[in-house]
């Protein structure tokens, strides 16, 4: 079962949705206390840093979601999602992140804010372990932001191609964060999240609490 | 590579799709979840749909229709009309909604752009303009186009943009579905004041039309709805014509 950690900051429902249009086992999560028994963690997001955060915590979910990241299962952190695996963010210095990831978010340099809408990414080479296998070496992904991560920062697993390039995404082990709304990329985010799920399908992650 | 979008939009009233020409004169135009699923399979980068009836009569948006539509699509979904407060806005997005977008409340209340980006961040947050000309100039308007907000469109974008809008949309009243093609310098003029991306609506006839307002009117997204319910143009057709004429496109 893959949890989707609803917090009152999430677009879980398209979330859901996409995972149910693929047949995989998916409900919200909203207690800590369920956490440790799931297969997989979805941690969605829309809004700002700091008051993710902030719900992070006053939901009691910070620590729940920072032991999950210690036994590295596999956890999967979309568009804010992603961002709250880092330490902090430049949209609110005084917020902290779960600080899996070393840095902090930045905003973007582009002409135009806040990005938003479909721009190609490209991942590095994606063995059958990546959520990018079976991909194109480009494709477009669809994003809705204005703070990323910076391209230079290290686990990065996909870099999104416009002026100036940022992190579209990230990846430790079996833990991967992406800038993108794979549920919202058509065809291609919904490969991804099937790669996804397969992964979070394999022993010793099953059922690995 | 950044891409440009085309976006078919769904002006939805009783349930049902309808067009006209400069907001009045409606027909049918279909089922709204057929039309957004179809349009999605074609192609399209975004999906809206707009309660055109809901603020005149002070209803809610369809909450059922909205919910059965967004679990289908596998694209953005933007939906408008009627939304007054934070609540409603929350309740949308909770039904799956990706952004929404406010005019007369917005007009109304311009503190609730601040609110509702503080609230959900800039990128839920389109501020929609129906622009009317008069004289020299264009004025904003509420309420489908009949109440005049003695607002100049231009200094009206800029301050949505200032109070926390994440985009314009800018909807020309005097070109809605004329398929005359879009009002390219005033959405120049709006895409110039903002630094925020403009979505440009009204009198979209054909691909030619579409490319001239992203390049020359300077929007980051194209809405059409005409050109897209009457079956004229498929939205792939109009994407690879859109490319021949360089620009860029998901395809």
């Amino acid at each position: 079962m893959i949890g989707i950690i609803d917090y009152g900051a999430g677009n879980l429902r398209n979330v859901q949705a996409a995972l149910d249009r693929l047949g995989v086992p998916a409900r919200r999560v909203a207690r800590a206390g369920e956490i440790a028994a799931l297969d997989a963690v979805v941690l969605p997001g829309v809004g700002q840093f700091g008051s993710a955060a902030r719900h992070l915590e006053a939901a009691g979910l910070q620590g729940a979601l920072r032991d999950w990241l210690e036994t590295g299962r596999p956890f999967l952190g979309i568009c804010l999602g992603m961002q709250l695996l880092f330490e902090s963010s430049q949209e609110d210095e005084a917020a902290r992140g779960l600080g899996f990831f070393p840095g902090r978010i930045g905003r973007l340099e582009a002409l135009r804010l806040p990005h938003i809408g479909w721009t190609t990414v490209e991942p590095a080479p994606a063995g059958e372990d990546s959520i990018f296998h079976g991909l194109p070496a480009t494709f477009f992904a669809y994003f809705a932001h204005s703070y990323a991560a910076p391209a230079a920062i290290p686990g990065v697993a996909a870099l999104a191609s416009c002026p100036p390039p940022f992190a579209a995404a990230v990846r430790r082990g079996e833990v991967w964060g992406v800038q993108f709304h794979p549920e919202k990329s058509g065809a291609a985010g919904l490969r991804l999240l099937q790669n996804f799920a397969r992964r979070a399908a394999i022993p010793p992650w099953r059922g690995a609490a | 590579m950044r891409a440009r979008r085309v976006i078919p939009c769904l002006d939805v009233q009783h349930g049902r799709v309808v067009k006209g020409i400069r907001f009045g004169g409606l027909k049918d135009a279909g089922d709204p979840i057929e039309r957004a699923l179809a349009y999605d399979r074609d192609g399209a980068d975004e999906i809206c749909l707009l309660d055109i009836s809901a603020t005149v009569e002070e209803r809610r948006p369809l909450h059922d229709l909205v919910g059965r539509v967004a679990d289908l699509l596998s694209v953005p979904f933007t939906v408008g009309g009627g939304i007054r407060d934070l609540e409603e806005m929350r309740s949308l997005l909770l039904l799956g909604a990706d952004r929404v977008t406010i005019g007369t409340a917005a007009l109304d209340d311009p503190d609730l752009i601040n609110r509702a980006a503080q609230r959900f961040g800039r990128q839920f947050v389109i501020v929609s303009i129906d622009a009317r000309r008069a004289g020299g100039r264009f004025e904003v308007t509420s309420h489908g186009g009949r109440r005049p907000r003695g607002l100049e469109a231009i200094a009206w974008a800029r301050e949505a943009a200032r109070r926390g809008a994440g985009e314009i949309l800018l909807n020309v009243i005097d070109a809605d579905g004329t398929r005359a093609g879009y009002d390219i310098a005033l959405t120049r003029q709006v895409a110039r004041a903002v630094r925020i991306p403009v979505i440009a609506s009204g009198g979209a006839g054909d691909a030619l039309d579409m490319a001239r307002v992203l390049l020359e009117g300077e929007a980051d997204a194209a809405l059409a709805a005409s050109m897209f319910h009457d079956g004229s143009h498929s939205i792939r057709g109009v994407k690879e014509s859109l490319r021949a004429h360089g620009v860029e496109v998901r395809l």
